[in-house]
C-alpha cells in the first residue's frame, strides 16, 4: 500500500467524522461523502500495486496486471453512497421545508426529561446552528 | 434446485419493478406483491427441506466459480432464518393490506417492500463479504423509504438518525471488506475461512473486532443500540413490525455467521457474554422506563438481541443450537407483539399508556392475542419463548457461567414486569372513549402469527433437535466450505 494514499483516506476519515459530529444535516451529509470516499479509497489500496489493464488478451503477462476485483467492488459502493446521498439530501431538504431549518433536533424524549427538570441547567443551543441557516 | 437461490432475490426484485409499471392500480399491485413474497416463502421452506436433508444448497453466481464469483448458498441455519422471515412478510403484508388502505398507493408501499424483501433473502443468502454489503444496503435503503412514508418532522428526525448511523456503519463496513482483502485477497466467506487460517493472529482478531463492530451497529447491540428506539416507532405498524422482527436480527445472523465462521475460537467468550450480559439488561431497563406501547416493544427488542448473543458467546453445539432457535422464536413473537401494539394504536388513536385502556372488556379478542406473545416473550411455559430460554440457561449452568446466567433469569422478569405494565394499562382499567376499531384483516393477519408463535412452542422438540444439527454445521464449517468450493 502507498503512503500517501493511507494518509489521504485517513485525512478524509478524520475531516468526514468531524463533520458528521455536526448539527447541520447538510454538513453530515458532507461528512458521510468524505467519510465513504476514504473507505472507497482503501478498497483501492487493499487491491495492492497498480499494473497493466487486466484484459485476457495475447501478450498481457498475468503476473503483470492490476488486480480488477476491489475496482469492481468501489465501482458498486460509490453508485449505492451515491444513491442513498441522494435520499439524504432530499430528506435534508424536507426537513428544511418542514421546519425551517435541516439540523436535526434533540430527541422527544430528552427535551420532556429536560423540561421535567427544570433545576438543571439546559445547554445553550450549538451556536453554528443558526449562523447560516435562514427561514424559508 | 439451485436455481432457486438466484430467484429468491430476483423474484421480489422484478415484482418491485413491476409495481411500478402497473401504476396506481390497487388490485394488481397487492397481488404482485402477494405473489413476490410467497414465492420467496415456498422457496425457502423447498430450500430448507434440501438443505436439511444433505449438504447445504449453492448456485455459483454467473456459473463463475468460487472463489472468483458470487456464491449463494442455503445451508440449515440461513434456510431456517429465512422460512421464519418471509413467512412474517407474508402475514405482515395481510396486515399492511387491511392497515394502510388506499394510503399504500400514494405511498408506493409495494415496491419498497418487495425491495426490502429481496434485500433480506440477499443478505442471508449470500456467500459472499461484500454482496453481503450489496445486500445490507439493499434493505436498508428500503428501509429508509419506508421510514419516511409519512414525513412529518418527527419522522424526518428519526430518519435522520438512522440514516446517519447506519451510513456510518456501511462505510465502516467497507473499510473492514478493504481490510479482510488486503490481508488475504478474496471476500468468498469459505475462501476467506480457509485464508484467516494463515493470517497473523492479531490482524485476525482486529479484522474480527471490527466486524462485530459493524454488524453490532445493525443489530443494535449494547453499547451501539441508541439509533434503534428512537427510530423504529414513529413508522406505521406494518412498518415497524417488519423492522423489528427482521432488520436486527440480520444483523445477528451475520454475527452469528462470521464469528463462526471466520473467527472461530475454542470455548466460551467472555467479550461476547458481556456484551449479551449488557444488551440485555440496558434494553429491558430502557423498556420499563418507556411509556408507549410501541417505544416499550422497542427497547424490549435490544433486550431480546441480548439472549441471541448470549448463545452464540457460549460458542458450544448446545448454546448456538439455542440460539437459532431463540432467533426463530423472536422473529415471530416480536413481529406479533408490534402488530398487537398497532391494534391498541388503532383503537385508541394514541399507544401512550396513560390514555389507554378497558381493551379486555371492549375488544377481549385483542387481549387474547396479547397475552400468549407478551408471556412467550417474557419465557413463561409452556410458550415458545419458554423452550429457548431454558435451552440457554441449561447450556450456561453446565458451561458454569453462573454470572449471565443470574443476569437473563432476571431479564425474564423484568420483561414481565414491563408486559404486565401493558396488560394493566391497555387491557384492564375503564375502558376509555373509542378512537376507531382495528380493522378485521388487521386483527386476522395478527391471529395467523399468534398460531404460528403457538406453532413453535408445539413443535419445539423437531425444531430444537433442527437447531442442534444447524449448529453443529456452524461449529464445523468443513462441510460448508466443501459445498462452496468443491472437494479439494
Amino acid at each position: 500500500m502507498s503512503v500517501v494514499g493511507l494518509a489521504v483516506a485517513a485525512l478524509l476519515f478524520g475531516i468526514g467524522t468531524y463533520l458528521i459530529l455536526q448539527r447541520l444535516l447538510s454538513r453530515v451529509i458532507i461528512g458521510l461523502g468524505l467519510v465513504s470516499h476514504g473507505a472507497n479509497l482503501l478498497i483501492i489500496l487493499s487491491g495492492g500495486a497498480a499494473g497493466d489493464p487486466p484484459v485476457l488478451a495475447e501478450g498481457v503477462d498475468p503476473a503483470r496486471v492490476a488486480d480488477p476485483l476491489p475496482q469492481a467492488m468501489v465501482l458498486t459502493a460509490i453508485v449505492i453512497t451515491f444513491g442513498v446521498t441522494a435520499f439524504l439530501l432530499a430528506l435534508a431538504l424536507r426537513s428544511w421545508l418542514l421546519t425551517g431549518s435541516d439540523a436535526v433536533e434533540d430527541d422527544l424524549e430528552d427535551r420532556r426529561i429536560a423540561q421535567e427538570r427544570p433545576t438543571v441547567e439546559q445547554p445553550t443551543v450549538d451556536n453554528d446552528m443558526h449562523e447560516e441557516v435562514t427561514a424559508p | 434446485m439451485s436455481w432457486l437461490l438466484p430467484s429468491t432475490i430476483a423474484v421480489p426484485l422484478l415484482g418491485a419493478g413491476l409495481t411500478v409499471l402497473v401504476g396506481r392500480r390497487l388490485l394488481i399491485q397487492r397481488l404482485i406483491t402477494a405473489g413476490g413474497v410467497g414465492f420467496v416463502l415456498v422457496a425457502a421452506v423447498i430450500m430448507l427441506v434440501e438443505a436439511d436433508a444433505g449438504p447445504p444448497v449453492v448456485a455459483q453466481v454467473g456459473g463463475w466459480p468460487a472463489p472468483a464469483g458470487i456464491t449463494l448458498i442455503a445451508d440449515r441455519f440461513s434456510a431456517i432464518v429465512l422460512t421464519v422471515s418471509s413467512a412474517m412478510l407474508v402475514a405482515v403484508l395481510g396486515y399492511a393490506v387491511a392497515q394502510l388502505g388506499r394510503d399504500a398507493l400514494d405511498w408506493w408501499f409495494h415496491t419498497k417492500y418487495l425491495v426490502l424483501t429481496a434485500g433480506v433473502a440477499m443478505s442471508l443468502l449470500t456467500g459472499d463479504l461484500f454482496n453481503l454489503f450489496v445486500g445490507f444496503e439493499v434493505m436498508l435503503i428500503a428501509s429508509y423509504v419506508l421510514l419516511t412514508v409519512k414525513t412529518g418532522p418527527t419522522q424526518i428526525r428519526a430518519t435522520m438518525t438512522y440514516v446517519v448511523v447506519n451510513l456510518v456503519a456501511s462505510s465502516l463496513f467497507l473499510v473492514v471488506i478493504a481490510f479482510t482483502y488486503g490481508a488475504t485477497g478474496t471476500v468468498n466467506l469459505a475462501d476467506l475461512a480457509l485464508r484467516l487460517q494463515e493470517v497473523d493472529p492479531t490482524v485476525r482478531d482486529g479484522l474480527g473486532l471490527l466486524m462485530l463492530v459493524v454488524f453490532g451497529i445493525k443489530a443494535a447491540l449494547f453499547p451501539l443500540f441508541m439509533w434503534l428506539p428512537d427510530s423504529y416507532p414513529t413508522a406505521p405498524t406494518a412498518v415497524t413490525a417488519i423492522f423489528a422482527g427482521l432488520l436486527t436480527k440480520v444483523g445477528v445472523f451475520v454475527i452469528i455467521r462470521t464469528q463462526t465462521l471466520l473467527f472461530a475460537q475454542d470455548g466460551p467468550s467472555t467479550l461476547l457474554l458481556f456484551v449479551a450480559g449488557a444488551t440485555m439488561t440496558v434494553g429491558v431497563l430502557g423498556a420499563i422506563a418507556q411509556n408507549d406501547v410501541k417505544r416499550i416493544l422497542s427497547f424490549h427488542i435490544v433486550s431480546q438481541i441480548g439472549y441471541m448473543i448470549m448463545g452464540l458467546g457460549f460458542l458450544s453445539v448446545a448454546g448456538l443450537a439455542a440460539a437459532i432457535l431463540y432467533i426463530s422464536h423472536h422473529i415471530v413473537v416480536k413481529t406479533g407483539l408490534f402488530l398487537v401494539g398497532g391494534l391498541v394504536e388503532a383503537e385508541h388513536g394514541t399507544g401512550a399508556l396513560d390514555r389507554t385502556g378497558g381493551l379486555l372488556h371492549r375488544r377481549p379478542v385483542i387481549a387474547a392475542l396479547f397475552l400468549p406473545l407478551a408471556f412467550s416473550l417474557a419465557g413463561i411455559p409452556p410458550f415458545s419463548g419458554f423452550v429457548a430460554k431454558l435451552a440457554l440457561v441449561q447450556e450456561g449452568v453446565g458451561l458454569g457461567r453462573g454470572i449471565i446466567v443470574a443476569v437473563s433469569l432476571a431479564v425474564g422478569l423484568l420483561t414481565l414486569f414491563s408486559m404486565t405494565k401493558i396488560w394493566s394499562a391497555a387491557f384492564w382499567g375503564e375502558p376509555t372513549e373509542s378512537a376507531g376499531r382495528a380493522r378485521p384483516g388487521m386483527i386476522g393477519a395478527t391471529a395467523a402469527v399468534v398460531t404460528l408463535s403457538l406453532g413453535v412452542a408445539l413443535f419445539a422438540q423437531p425444531l430444537a433437535e433442527f437447531s442442534a444439527r444447524a449448529a453443529a454445521d456452524l461449529l464445523d464449517p468443513t462441510l460448508y466450505i466443501t459445498s462452496v468450493l468443491g472437494e479439494t
